[in-house]
């Protein structure tokens, strides 16, 4: 089974011993990197989510550099995933919260059971321990429990956790939220929303709704805009980013559940697409399992250890 | 880019059409193209090869009916071969042939809608088929899971286990089935935490959850919105628990539902049920032809072949053809067209069935399409002479005005009709030029009268969506 590269981080040293053993003759041995063997390499980045299409120009891309060469599956997992990552490479910029704001308000959105609640706790945890004096407002006060899940976060990470009645309007809850924060010196406002796809225009307007009244307050907010992503989610990712930009101009993205074994490749289309900035990746289900987005680190976990040419034996043996 | 595949497929196919019968050739470029349409609906690669390679056989050496184009009979090939995958007609219900508690199990990764669908399973069984039902959370791990069962059961109007903090997964599967057994409920639900398949210690929780509950039915609850990672998530759950059908939620959203045929496919489950919305009455039937449809990017192609060819009159069909593509179409032959239609049956029917053509039914959802305007149209032709109905240009103010006299219309009715019919020659002329496309496609819609269409026409903005309480 394909495994995500956090995944294949955590398990470690020991798997990758075991697997040298494995994969040695296969590294020693080169092949021509011919239409076959790329015709491979594209469809493991197809497999990867990227996309027929994106996958086809980071091929093209990279026949153009080493078509005819002959490789080992080494050379072809650093030349590729290098190919991947410079196409990342811009997009890998961390979220850093502006202390001049008092407080910096983050609207947090996303198609539904992305794991904006989670991440926001995570955020709470990673800038409080910063020193950072970060407030969670429970936007969110349309799902059953979510904002028990939210307070539950909050008591869990040690940030205020600011909610209102069962299916009060986010908007004006959200409004009295920054004041508060404002009037309380915060640095960072975290606001959960209810989850939403992207198609269903009424609640793409209550978003915007949300944000226009914030600016009521102060017309500079809100000062992110963040949208939590799935790295399961495979090519819609690219219409859910397309009109969260739309309706709610995002500012970045975080895109959760590495841990797991999709690889995440549809950030490379989104990369390619928008250039929005990826901020950060989630690792997991604890407070601590969210991790800054490396460009490089994602490449080589998204090309990974799959690398590797079926027909790796020389040519001048056709028997094996 | 709904369009723009759908767009995709049509030319491969009129190419075919173009070229006659069906060669080798002829189907791997159409495959080559429906591989690009599945991979881009996110139908996982090694599904699709599979798909893709017995697809293949069966349209090399195909017949292809007179009727239809060779184009038209791959797309039905590839669209009959893909309802099957999916399931074939029909949906497959629930299996409650079980003694009572029947036990249901919820698996599947983080966040794929499992307790909500749990919820949705509680308003239907206990609603509409009236038995006794017990939700029973077994997440220990997501902050307020159990409260979120206990709500969503509330606003479904059945029981659910009460919290006992302290309790592991398997303790309190124990605990709800007891309480079952106990206090006679028909179907306890068993609501899981979300796990990745790569986690074996969750996967060993659920494995031992499953001996001791021994379910009627093992759902995977599945994100529609699922990429390639569907079949790892498939192998590593059918394999741990041995699951028994499959849950699709966020059918609501616009993803093209690649993951259903990856699901079936790997795990040979068939899809029960899909989740249409966050409400706890957003939970459908599986019906495969749908999803085919969604799939392929097509419109139920198949469907529309397969009326128009039990309706409608084949040769009077060709005759128009050909006059439509040597520009030699006249008013009669309009007022023929308008037959067909009606005897296809309502128009929004028919869009449903275009390929292209989901946009514009966005646009008339909830709108009464205007029928009568076709009749309107027959009654004023059928006033014109017969030179009129052949050479429309000579229609001028006072014939104008005798033919509106005499189909009880106004002159200015008579005037959008000509008005229109000249739109639809210039467009029979660019299609033309373009390389003839399909008549039954472009014949129809080229025919949707203007004044039919609700304001705004195609392209406009996406029609209001609806917050669920
Ligand atoms: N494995 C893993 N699970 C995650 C990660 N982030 C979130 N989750 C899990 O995903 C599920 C959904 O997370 P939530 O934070 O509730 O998602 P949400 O976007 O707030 O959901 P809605 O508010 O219902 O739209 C929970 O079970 C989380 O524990 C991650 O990085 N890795
Ligand atoms: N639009 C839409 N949303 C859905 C559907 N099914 C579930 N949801 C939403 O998806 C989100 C996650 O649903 P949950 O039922 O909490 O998912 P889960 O699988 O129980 O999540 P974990 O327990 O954290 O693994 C919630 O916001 C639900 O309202 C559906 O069919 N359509
Ligand atoms: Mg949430
Ligand atoms: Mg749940």
């Amino acid at each position: 089974m394909a495994l995500g590269f956090f995944s294949r981080l955590k398990e470690g040293l020991s798997r990758s011993t075991q697997k040298l053993g494995g994969n040695i003759a296969a590294v020693f041995t080169r092949r021509r990197l011919d239409d076959a063997a790329l015709e491979e390499l594209e469809e493991l980045l197809i497999a990867a989510d990227l996309g027929p299409a994106v996958a086809g120009r980071v091929i093209d891309e990279f026949r153009r550099t080493r078509f005819g060469n002959e490789v080992t599956d080494e050379e072809v997992r650093v030349a590729l995933s290098a190919e991947v990552a410079r196409v990342l490479e811009p997009v890998a910029i961390p979220f850093v919260p502006d202390p001049a704001l008092k407080p910096h308000v983050v609207l947090v959105v996303g198609v539904n059971g992305t794991g904006k609640t989670t991440t926001i706790g995570k955020m709470a945890l990673q800038y409080g321990r910063a020193g950072v004096r970060t407030i969670l407002v429970a936007g969110d006060t349309f799902r059953a429990a979510a904002v028990e899940q939210l307070q539950i976060w909050g008591e869990r990470v040690g940030a205020p956790v600011i909610a209102g009645a069962p299916n009060a309007d986010a908007a004006g809850l959200a409004y009295q939220a920054f004041e508060r924060a404002r009037a309380e010196g915060a640095d960072l406002l975290l606001i959960d929303t209810a989850g939403r796809l992207h198609n269903k225009g009424a609640l793409m307007e209550e978003l915007a709704k949300i944000i226009r009244v914030l600016r009521k307050f102060d017309e500079t907010a809100p000062h992110s805009v963040l949208l939590v992503l799935d790295a399961t989610t495979g090519q819609n990712a690219i219409e859910q980013v397309r009109v969260f930009k739309e309706m709610v101009n995002i500012s970045g993205l975080i895109v959760t559940k590495l841990d797991g074994s999709a690889r995440g490749g549809i950030v490379v289309a989104l990369a390619e697409a928008f250039g929005l900035p990826v901020h950060a990746v989630g690792v997991g289900e604890k407070a601590e399992d969210l991790r800054p987005f490396r460009a490089a680190d994602f490449a080589r976990g998204l090309v990974g250890d799959s690398v590797r040419l079926t027909a790796s034996q020389p040519s001048a043996d056709p028997e094996t | 880019m709904f369009d723009s595949l759908s767009g995709r497929m049509t030319g491969v196919f009129d190419r075919l059409r173009t070229r006659g019968a069906l060669s080798e050739a002829d189907v791997a470029e159409a495959m080559r193209e429906v591989r690009l349409a599945m991979l881009d609906s996110d139908v996982a690669l090694p599904v699709v090869k599979d798909f893709i390679n017995r697809v293949r056989e069966r349209a090399i050496g195909a017949e292809v009916l007179e009727s239809i184009s060779p184009g038209q009979a791959v797309a039905k090939i590839v669209n009959d071969a893909l309802v099957e995958a999916l399931g074939g007609a029909g949906a497959v219900p629930l299996n409650l042939n079980a003694a009572a508690p029947i036990p249901i199990l919820m698996v599947g990764l983080q966040g794929s809608g499992k307790t909500t669908t749990a919820g949705k399973l509680g308003l239907r069984l206990g609603g509409r088929e009236r038995r006794r039902v017990l939700l029973a959370s077994l997440d220990t791990q997501r902050p307020a899971a159990q409260l979120q069962l206990a709500q969503l059961a509330q606003r479904a109007g059945v029981a659910s286990l009460p919290i006992v903090a302290g309790q592991t997964p398997v303790q309190i599967a124990q605990r709800a089935m007891e309480t079952g057994r106990r206090e006679g409920y028909d179907i306890v639900i068993l609501d899981t935490a979300g796990r990745l398949s790569i986690d074996e210690a969750l996967m060993e929780e659920v494995r031992q959850i499953r001996a001791v509950t021994n379910p009627a039915e093992t759902l995977l609850v599945v994100d529609a919105m699922t990429g390639q990672d569907a079949v790892n998530t498939a192998r590593a759950f059918n394999e741990a628990v041995g699951v028994t059908g499959i849950v699709m939620t966020r059918m609501d959203g616009d993803a093209r539902g690649g993951a259903a045929l990856s699901m079936r496919h790997i795990t040979g489950a068939p899809i029960k049920l899909t989740g249409s919305g966050e409400k706890l009455d957003a939970l459908e039937d599986f019906h495969p032809e749908r999803v085919a449809g969604r799939i392929l990017g097509l419109g139920d192609l198949a469907g529309l072949v397969e009326k128009a060819s039990d309706t409608l009159d084949a040769e009077e069909s060709e005759k128009l053809a050909l006059k439509m593509l040597r520009g030699k179409f006249d008013l009669d032959d309009y007022a023929a067209q308008i037959k067909q239609i009606n005897k296809m049956g309502s128009i929004s029917g028919i869009l449903d069935m275009l390929p292209g053509m989901g946009q514009m039914k966005s646009q008339l959802a909830g709108k009464d399409l205007d029928t009568s305007v076709l009749k309107r149209h027959t009654a004023i032709i059928s006033s014109m002479t017969k030179s009129e109905r052949r050479t429309p240009d000579i229609i001028k103010a006072s014939r104008k005005k005798r033919i509106a006299a005499g189909s009880g219309a106004t002159v200015q009715e008579v005037n959008r009709l000509l008005k229109q019919f000249d739109d639809m020659s210039t467009m029979m002329k660019r299609i033309n030029k373009l390389g003839a496309k399909g008549l039954m496609r472009q014949g129809l819609g080229a025919l949707m009268p203007k004044g039919m269409m609700p304001q705004g026409g195609p392209g406009g903005g996406r029609g209001p969506g609806q917050r669920p309480h």
